[in-house]
């Protein structure tokens, strides 16, 4: 019998029952909304479960929601039944100020340089992380480029002479 | 006719003003430093995008920068006169240049080629320097985005220009003293 989104989401919500919320499908992909502190174990069940079989993860990236107060920060993560060829999507909310999530590591090594980008360009502080630096940005940058919380044209900067482009 | 064909079409630089009699050819110590400057520019490529794609070009035989006595690309700072900075620099890519220009003995020049070596380009971004000259005093612009190659070989030959026109000992230069310690070098 193969394996549906139906029978992901069955097993999901017998495990985990009403934890996991926003249960959607784009493109036959199936997305659900996971609590901040429960990321680790539907991991953990999705990669030991003997149906399920989510055995790789394919990404791992940040999305910032500037509308979504007090959970801005959303931390997604792709992971991919590599038997049945079957994909599916989670998603972690946290709010700005405090965002801290479980880190992947232990189970997935490649979630190491997804989530120091995630940090570079979001600045989610994944808690465990063995070694969570920048990993494309100058070390020097105090701020999170990706996040929305930028003017287009920021009119404080130094680095672009005004004079030279007729701004 | 001779069995072989002689090039007749080559052109040598100008004797420089002199006095010559027979077996003999005087002139000042600096016109003679200056034509062999001049004309024996040794380019270091610093491509990192498109630009490099066209200085390719401009270093093959289609327009060959060789004509200019610039024939030789030299892959290491420390033989190299002139350093060619085509494409984007990114932020973290900024002091690797400026360690690849400190390498480079005097006299030195740099070209910056293409709109994103000169000015960032349309790169208007946190990731990337808007400009080399924000970390390494710049001779010559090239603009374009990317630029032919007639446009390097004139950025080329503006250097020229600027090479047998300078003083010999340019690094005792007051001016150029204060240029190098504004980007606070030595």
């Amino acid at each position: 019998m193969a394996l549906t989104n139906e029978i992901i989401k069955q097993k999901l919500t017998e495990k985990f029952g009403d934890q996991l919320t926003e249960w959607d499908e784009q493109f036959g992909l199936l997305t659900f909304k996971v609590p901040a502190d429960q990321n680790l174990k539907v991991i953990q069940f999705l990669y030991d479960d003997e149906t399920l079989r989510f055995r790789f993860l394919t990404d791992l990236t940040a999305v910032h929601y500037p509308e979504r107060k007090g959970e801005e920060i959303c931390v997604v993560y792709h992971l991919h039944n590599l038997v049945d060829n079957i994909r599916l999507r989670f998603k972690v909310y946290v709010p700005s100020e405090k965002p801290d999530v479980y880190t992947v590591t232990q189970r997935f090594s490649t979630a190491n340089w997804m989530e120091r980008e995630t940090y570079d360009f979001f600045g989610v502080n994944f808690i465990g992380h063995p070694n969570l630096i920048r990993i494309l940005n100058v070390d020097e940058m105090d701020y999170f480029p990706m996040r929305k919380e930028y003017a287009m044209e920021d009119p404080t900067r130094r680095d672009k002479d005004d004079e030279m482009f007729g701004r | 006719m001779r069995p072989v064909q002689y090039n007749t079409k080559v052109k040598t630089v100008e004797m420089p003003e002199g006095y010559s009699g027979e077996g003999f050819f005087a002139t000042s110590f600096d016109k003679i430093v200056e034509l062999g400057r001049k004309n024996s520019l040794w380019p270091l490529p610093f491509a990192t995008s498109c630009c490099g794609i066209e200085f390719m070009a401009t270093m093959g035989s289609h327009y060959d920068l060789g004509r200019f006595g610039a024939e030789r690309m030299g892959f290491t700072p420390r033989q190299c006169d002139v350093l060619l900075v085509a494409g984007t620099i990114a932020k973290k890519m900024g002091p690797i240049l400026r360690q690849v220009y400190l390498q480079m003995a005097e006299p030195r020049w740099v070209i910056a080629i293409g709109a994103c070596a000169s000015s960032g380009g349309i790169f208007d971004s946190y990731s990337v320097l808007q400009g080399i000259d924000q970390v390494i005093p710049v001779d010559v612009y090239v603009p374009g985005c990317p630029p032919r190659p007639e446009g390097i070989i004139d950025g080329i030959l503006k250097l020229q220009d600027l090479v047998s026109t300078e003083s010999l000992r340019r690094r005792n230069n007051p001016v150029y003293k204060s240029l190098m310690e504004s980007y606070g070098i030595q």
